[in-house]
C-alpha cells in the first residue's frame, strides 16, 4: 500500500485492496499512465450494486434493498512491487464508458463479457460483437443484472470471419474444426484460414460451455460458495478455492489459523504437481514420444491416487473453505508416495530434456515474445516461459509462501521447449514445497468462522498451475452473495494464444495448445 | 529414442488388473455419502440447506409411516461432503460409494425398501452385437474438465482401457456408445444431437457425471438445461464429481453386462442385504 496519498478522499482501503472512484472520462488518461508506469491491468467487470434503503433490510421485511439499474464498473491494476493490487470504480450512468482496449489490449476481452452479461456498452471498443454469448444467442435482460434470468434464446448463425480478397484467395482453404474434436477433448471450434501447411488466421469460438457459473453464485451463502468455485475448472479446484476463500476473508477480516494455511499450501502444491505431470504427459503425446506420454500420465496417475489417499478426493476437494480448511487431510502416506514421483521424475525431466526428436518439435514452436505476454496478459507458466518474471506467490504472497522455499522458474526462450522447462522446474520445486510443509507443519486450529458482513467486498487470488485465479466477491444485505467475478487463468491464456498461432504450421499446433495447456471449463465458466 | 525403450522395459508393467483381480487404484476416494434413515431427527433440516445442488429435500418434518422425512437423489448428489459435515445426528457418513453406475434412474434414489436390487435386463442382446469390443464417442457438452481429466485417465497405463476391449473413436459414425458429460449447455445441445444422429443403430447414450445426470450444480440457470435426459434417451446414468476412472470403467462393463449393477433403491446392494 505504499505511494498511495492517504489525504486523497477519493480512495479507501480494503484490507487486501485499494479502491479508487474514477469517473468516466478520467479512465483513458489513469490508464494510459498506469500502463507507461509498467502496471497491468489484471480484469475488469461489472456489477449491480444494492442501492440501501433507509428502513431496516433485515430478512423477511418489507423494504428489500433494490438492485440498481445501471451496472458499476471496477477495474483491477497491479503494479510491481506493490503486493496488493488498485482497484477502480468507475460509475458510468447513462453514459457510454470508453474501452480501454487501445491501451490495455488485454482489456478487450473484459469489456466484450461485460456487454454480453451486463448489458453496458463501451465507446470504440475495436471488436464489438459479442465474446461470451454465441452469435445468434439472444438474452431477454442482461444475465447478470440480479434476480432471475429467463434461459438464453439461440438460433445459431455462423460465426464472423475475415474477408478473403486478392487473386490468391481461392488458394485459401478454410478449416472448421469441432465443437466436438476427435479424442476425449473439452468442446470449443477452431477455424484455420490455411494454405498449404501454412496457417494465415486462426480463429477459436470458446464459449459453447459458457454454463453461467458466476450468475450461479447470486444468493448462495459464502460457506456453500465453495463448492461451486471447486467445480468452475475442476483441475484448478485448490486454486479457484483459494482466491474464493480468501476473497470472502479479506471481506470479513477474518485471520486463517497458521495451521490452516501451511495446509492450504501442500494442496496447491499438490494440485501444481499432477498438473504439471499431465502437461509432460501430453506434450510427449504430441510429439509422438510414445513412452514419454505413458510415463508422463503413469506419474499423474500416481499422483492422483496420493491425492485421494491424503483429502479423499483425486481433485483435492471438499478441503478449503472460507476461515480455513474443512478438515484435517490424512497425511501419512504422503511422504512415501512423494519420495516414489520424485525419483521417477527427477529421471524423466532430464530424459524430456535430452531427447532431440521431442526437443525438435518444441524448440520455436508457439513463439511468444515477452512484450505480447505482458501487454495481452498471457500468465502462469506460459509468462514465465517468455521471460516475465512474474508469480503471485513471491509478488502478492498469500498464505505462507513468504516462509517456503520458492523457486519462481523463468526461462527467455518464448517457445513450446521454454513451456516445458518452466512445467519441469515448477515440479520439482513443488515437491520441495510439499516436502518442506511435511517438515515444518505447525500444530493448532484450522477454521475459525468467516462471516462477512453485509455490504462487505473482498478479493482473493491464488496461483493455479496455468497462471492466477482472481475472486472479486460482494456480499448483499442479507450477508450472502451479491456477485462473483472470476478471472481464470485460461481465460488470459486463450487471449493470447491465437497470436502465436497465426503464421504458424498446422503440424506444429498440436504442439503448441498442448505447451499452453489451457482449459476450456476455466475461460467460458 | 532406443533410450526410452530400456526405460519403459525397465518399468514394468503398470496396469492393474481391477476389476478381475488387483487394485483398483482408489484407496481413500470418498463417494455419495451413505444416509442411514433411523438417525434421522424429526424437525432438522441442516442436511437439506448445506445441500447446493438439491439432493437432499425434506420431505415432512416428521417421518412418514415408511419412516423417512428426506428424499435423497444419488442423481444430483456432487459428493461435497457437506452433509456429512453438517448432520448432528451421523444420519449421512462418508462412504467410498463410487460405483454408482445404474440402468434406470429411479434407482438413484434412495428408498426406504430397495426395489429389485438386480434392476432389469434391459437389452439382452447387447453382449451379443457388442460382443467384448465397445467403440466409445465421448462429447463434453459444458463439463468442468473434471470428467474429461477421468476419461483420459482411461487410457493411462494404470488403467490401459484397451485391455478391456473399449476403444474411444473420432467419429461418432464408428461409435457404439456416446458418452456424454456436462448438464448440456444451449450451445452444445445442437451439436450433441447432430452426433447421436450420426451414430449407427443400434446404440447406446451414457450420461457420465452428475452435471450429465441431473444438471449437477450448473444445471438449470440461463445457460444450460438440466442433464442429458432431456435431450436424448439414456441407457446408463453415473453420477459423481466426476466419477472416478474404477466408477466409469465399472459402469461401461455393466452396460456390456460383464458387471452387475451395484446400487439399487440408492444404495449399495450389499449395504441394502444387510439394512
Amino acid at each position: 500500500m505504499t505511494g498511495k496519498d492517504p489525504a486523497l478522499s477519493d480512495q479507501f482501503l480494503t484490507r487486501d485492496s485499494v479502491i479508487r472512484d474514477v469517473p468516466a472520462w478520467d479512465l483513458e488518461p489513469r490508464c494510459r499512465a498506469a500502463v507507461t508506469a509498467g502496471a497491468r491491468v489484471q480484469f475488469a467487470y461489472a456489477w449491480f450494486p444494492e442501492t440501501v434503503s433507509e428502513t431496516s433490510s433485515e430478512v423477511g421485511g418489507s423494504n428489500e434493498p433494490v438492485a440498481a439499474q445501471a451496472p458499476e464498473l471496477r477495474y483491477v491494476i497491479h503494479t510491481a512491487p506493490d503486493p496488493v493490487p488498485e482497484i477502480w470504480r468507475c460509475q458510468p450512468g447513462a453514459l457510454r464508458p470508453p474501452s480501454l482496449a487501445a491501451i490495455a489490449p488485454l482489456i478487450s476481452w473484459y469489456e466484450r463479457e461485460i456487454t454480453d452479461l451486463c448489458g453496458l456498452a463501451f465507446e470504440d471498443q475495436p471488436q464489438p460483437e459479442p465474446l461470451v454469448l454465441l452469435p445468434g444467442a439472444h438474452a431477454e435482460r442482461p444475465p447478470l443484472q440480479p434476480g432471475i434470468a429467463p434461459p438464453l434464446t439461440y438460433t445459431p448463425r455462423p460465426h464472423s470471419l475475415p474477408e478473403l480478397a486478392g487473386s490468391a484467395h481461392r488458394d485459401v482453404q478454410l478449416l472448421p474444426f469441432g465443437p466436438i474434436r476427435a479424442d476425449v477433448f473439452e468442446s470449443a471450434q477452431f477455424t484455420f484460414f490455411y494454405i498449404g501447411e501454412a496457417i494465415l488466421h486462426y480463429q477459436p469460438q470458446l464459449f459453447f460451455k459458457y454454463r453461467g457459473t458466476e450468475k450461479r453464485f447470486e444468493g448462495v451463502a459464502p460457506d456453500l460458495g465453495v463448492v461451486l468455485s471447486e467445480r468452475v475448472s475442476a483441475v484448478g479446484s485448490v486454486a479457484h478455492a483459494l482466491a474464493y476463500s480468501q476473497a470472502l476473508e479479506s471481506a470479513a477480516r477474518c485471520e486463517v489459523p497458521p495451521r490452516a494455511e501451511w495446509l492450504r499450501a501442500l494442496l496447491a502444491e499438490l494440485e501444481r504437481l499432477y498438473n504439471h505431470l499431465h502437461y509432460l504427459g501430453h506434450l510427449a503425446h504430441t510429439t509422438t514420444l510414445k513412452v514419454g506420454e505413458a510415463e508422463g500420465k503413469y506419474l499423474e496417475e500416481l499422483a492422483k491416487q496420493m491425492n485421494a489417499e491424503a483429502t479423499g478426493s483425486r481433485f483435492l476437494r471438499n478441503l478449503v473453505c472460507p476461515g480455513g480448511l474443512r478438515r484435517e487431510p490424512w497425511l501419512t502416506e504422503v511422504a512415501g508416495s512423494l519420495r516414489k514421483i520424485e525419483s521417477e521424475f527427477g529421471r524423466y525431466g532430464e530424459m524430456l530434456e535430452s531427447t532431440s526428436t521431442h526437443l525438435d518439435r518444441l524448440i520455436t514452436t508457439g513463439m511468444l515474445s515477452k512484450q505480447l505476454a505482458f501487454d495481452l496478459g498471457a500468465t502462469g507458466p506460459i509468462e514465465r516461459a517468455s521471460g516475465v518474471d512474474r508469480d503471485p506467490r513471491r509478488d502478492q504472497p498469500y498464505g505462507i509462501y513468504r516462509e517456503l522455499p520458492l523457486h519462481v522458474a523463468v526461462r527467455e526462450g518464448c517457445d513450446a521447449r521454454a513451456r516445458q522447462q518452466v512445467r519441469i522446474a515448477e515440479a520439482q520445486n513443488s515437491i520441495e514445497l510439499i516436502r518442506a510443509v511435511l517438515e515444518g507443519l505447525p500444530t493448532g486450529p484450522i477454521h475459525v468462522p468467516c462471516r462477512p458482513s453485509p455490504h462487505s467486498e473482498g478479493i482473493g487470488w491464488a496461483e493455479s498451475p496455468r497462471g492466477s485465479v482472481y475472486y472479486a466477491v460482494h456480499v448483499n444485505a442479507r450477508g450472502r452473495l451479491a456477485r462473483v467475478k472470476i478471472k481464470s487463468p485460461s481465460f488470459s491464456n486463450w487471449r493470447v494464444f491465437p497470436y502465436t498461432v497465426h503464421d504458424s504450421k498446422m503440424m506444429d499446433y498440436a504442439i503448441n495448445e498442448a505447451s499452453f495447456g489451457l482449459t476450456v471449463a476455466g475461460c467460458a465458466r | 529414442m532406443p533410450l526410452w525403450t530400456f526405460y519403459g522395459l525397465r518399468q514394468g508393467k503398470a496396469s492393474t488388473r481391477w476389476p478381475a483381480d488387483g487394485d483398483d487404484g482408489q484407496a481413500g476416494a470418498l463417494g455419495m455419502p451413505r444416509f442411514h434413515s433411523g438417525k434421522c431427527q424429526d424437525g432438522c433440516r441442516e442436511c437439506a440447506d448445506v445441500c447446493l445442488p438439491g439432493a437432499i429435500t425434506i420431505r415432512s418434518d416428521a417421518r412418514d409411516s415408511n419412516g423417512t422425512r428426506l428424499d435423497v437423489d444419488y442423481g444430483r448428489c456432487v459428493a461435497c461432503q457437506m452433509c456429512v459435515e453438517h448432520c448432528p445426528t451421523g444420519a449421512f457418513t462418508g462412504s467410498s460409494d463410487w460405483a454408482f453406475g445404474v440402468r434406470r434412474r429411479e434407482d438413484l434414489v434412495w428408498a426406504q425398501a430397495a426395489a429389485s436390487p438386480e434392476g432389469k435386463t434391459l437389452r439382452g442382446e447387447i453382449r451379443r452385437i457388442f460382443g467384448r469390443s465397445l467403440h466409445v464417442r465421448h462429447v463434453d457438452a459444458g463439463s468442468c474438465n473434471g470428467c474429461e481429466s477421468e476419461l483420459q485417465a482411461l487410457n493411462n497405463p494404470f488403467y490401459n482401457l484397451h485391455r478391456l476391449g473399449i476403444f474411444f473413436t473420432p467419429s461418432p459414425r464408428f461409435a457404439d456408445l456416446l458418452l456424454v458429460t456436462g448438464p448440456v449447455t444451449y450451445a452444445m445441445r445442437g451439436p450433441l444431437q447432430e452426433a447421436h444422429r450420426a451414430m449407427p443403430d443400434p446404440h447406446l447414450v451414457m450420461a457420465i457425471g452428475t452435471c450429465a445426470v441431473s444438471g449437477g450444480t450448473n444445471g438449470g440457470g440461463h445457460a444450460c438445461g438440466r442433464g442429458v435426459e432431456e435431450v436424448l434417451p439414456v441407457d446408463i446414468y453415473l453420477p459423481g464429481c466426476p466419477p472416478n476412472p474404477a466408477a466409469i470403467i465399472h459402469a461401461l462393463l455393466l452396460l456390456l453386462q460383464r458387471m452387475p449393477q451395484r446400487v439399487s433403491g440408492g444404495r449399495l446392494k450389499e449395504e441394502a442385504d444387510h439394512a
